[in-house]
């Protein structure tokens, strides 16, 4: 996690997370050419592989241009051409974190650029939905979007940052729903476990955000503390943080290179205590 | 703690914890304190010589949901009392955005 130190990766690995899955997201500042996400794609796919594998923590990412900076389009499509050529790196999962921050028209025709690239690249799909007001409205103009293009299958595309005003509609479509855990501002633990007893738990995950604000990359194994309090099983707590992203990730041949036996290849890891997939998000 | 109980959930799964009654003991400081906590933001506001503000306005209407009964859907309510309830996208995103609650015209 390229906004992090290896204190992270450390203590990630202490709590029993089997991977990270790091998403392309804002760098703090809006870049100014299609040499900066050169750059950052190799950083993504490279450099940072071989710094969380020095914790033994398998690390993935997902490549695209953040919805943020999606205003300058014409930098939007040179970023687009720029992709196809990372695709085929073994850490990547598919295109993401795309997808609406203020639901402007600019980020509406990047959001489906992407889509496009994505079918026709056969990728999987990770969504960010805007925070605050304007989330309900954003994960709308998605979905739609999304569901427009008949290429796409609903369920190898995860739409991230639910609340309670969102999920539903994510999942009435058939969509994967992120929970996105943050210690302060947006969802807790509590909630996100209310969301899973009220929505239920097929096809949501939970992630940590990990960015530049003040997030918390163990939120995800602290939630178990949280499902164990009220008294749901160890398999439960097992299925929803760990085999639930496990099994939406092994659409990736990539990371089914890596997982497909993980049952089999890690049998010391206590069910319950084992979580995969925080992200990091940028606003 | 209340491990005998058994409570199942809409999904019938295999949940064995706490009921309200017991739920209720666990997160009632928790819940009292945070409510206080709100009283003195708004206290202070007023104190500091109050604002004509849309958050405001979105805040008690936000407060007045929390108060109608029952339903399970207070947190789907209130984050709806904040949210932009149009369908088309904007211009620009110098328009509004990421302040918490839709000015809905009002804006100042
Ligand atoms: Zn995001």
């Amino acid at each position: 996690m390229v906004s992090r130190t290896t204190d992270d990766y450390l203590a990630m690995v202490t709590a029993g997370c089997r991977a990270v899955c790091e998403p392309a997201f804002w760098a703090g500042y809006d870049r100014k050419s299609v040499d900066g996400f050169y750059d950052y794609f190799c950083q993504l796919t490279d450099y940072e592989p071989k710094r969380a594998a020095k914790f033994a923590l398998p690390h993935f990412s997902w490549l695209c241009l953040n919805p943020k900076e999606a205003e300058d389009t014409g930098l939007a499509d040179d970023v687009l051409a720029l992709i196809p050529q990372f695709l085929d790196r073994p850490n990547v999962l598919g295109i993401g974190e795309i997808g609406l921050n203020k639901n402007t028209r600019n980020e509406l025709s990047v959001l489906e650029k992407h889509i496009d690239l994505a079918a026709r690249h056969d990728q999987l799909i990770l969504v960010h939905t805007p925070h605050l007001e304007d989330k309900l409205k954003g994960t709308r103009l998605i979905v739609d979007a999304i569901l427009g293009d008949k290429r796409i299958e609903p369920a190898r595309v995860i739409i991230d940052h639910v609340e309670e005003h969102t999920a539903p509609l994510v999942l009435d479509k058939g969509f994967w729903a992120g929970i996105t855990l943050y210690p302060e501002s947006k969802c807790t633990s509590a909630r996100a476990v209310d969301m899973l007893e009220m929505y239920g738990r097929e096809r949501v995950w939970l992630n940590c955000a990990c960015d530049w604000g003040v997030s918390d990359p163990l939120a995800v194994p602290k939630t178990a503390l949280e499902m164990r309090k009220r008294g749901h099983s160890e398999e439960t707590i097992d299925r929803v943080l760990y085999a639930n992203p496990r099994r939406f990730l092994l659409q990736s041949p990539r990371f089914a290179a890596v997982f497909g036996d993980e049952g089999m290849i890690f049998p010391t890891v206590p069910s319950g205590k084992r979580s995969l997939s925080p992200t990091r998000d940028s606003f | 703690m209340g491990a005998e109980m058994g409570i199942k959930t809409e999904q019938g799964d295999d949940r064995r914890g706490p009921d309200g009654k017991q739920l209720l003991d666990l997160v009632f400081l928790e819940a009292r304190a945070k409510l206080i906590d709100i009283a003195g933001i708004l206290d202070r506001i007023d104190r500091y010589g109050g604002a004509e503000d849309y958050r405001l306005r979105a805040f008690y209407r936000a407060l007045e949901e929390l108060s109608r009964p029952g339903g399970g859907d207070r947190a789907r309510r209130v984050l709806t009392t904040f949210s932009d309830p149009t369908d088309e996208p904007v211009d620009s995103p110098l328009m509004h955005g990421a302040t918490g609650a839709w000015p809905g015209g009002e804006k100042e």
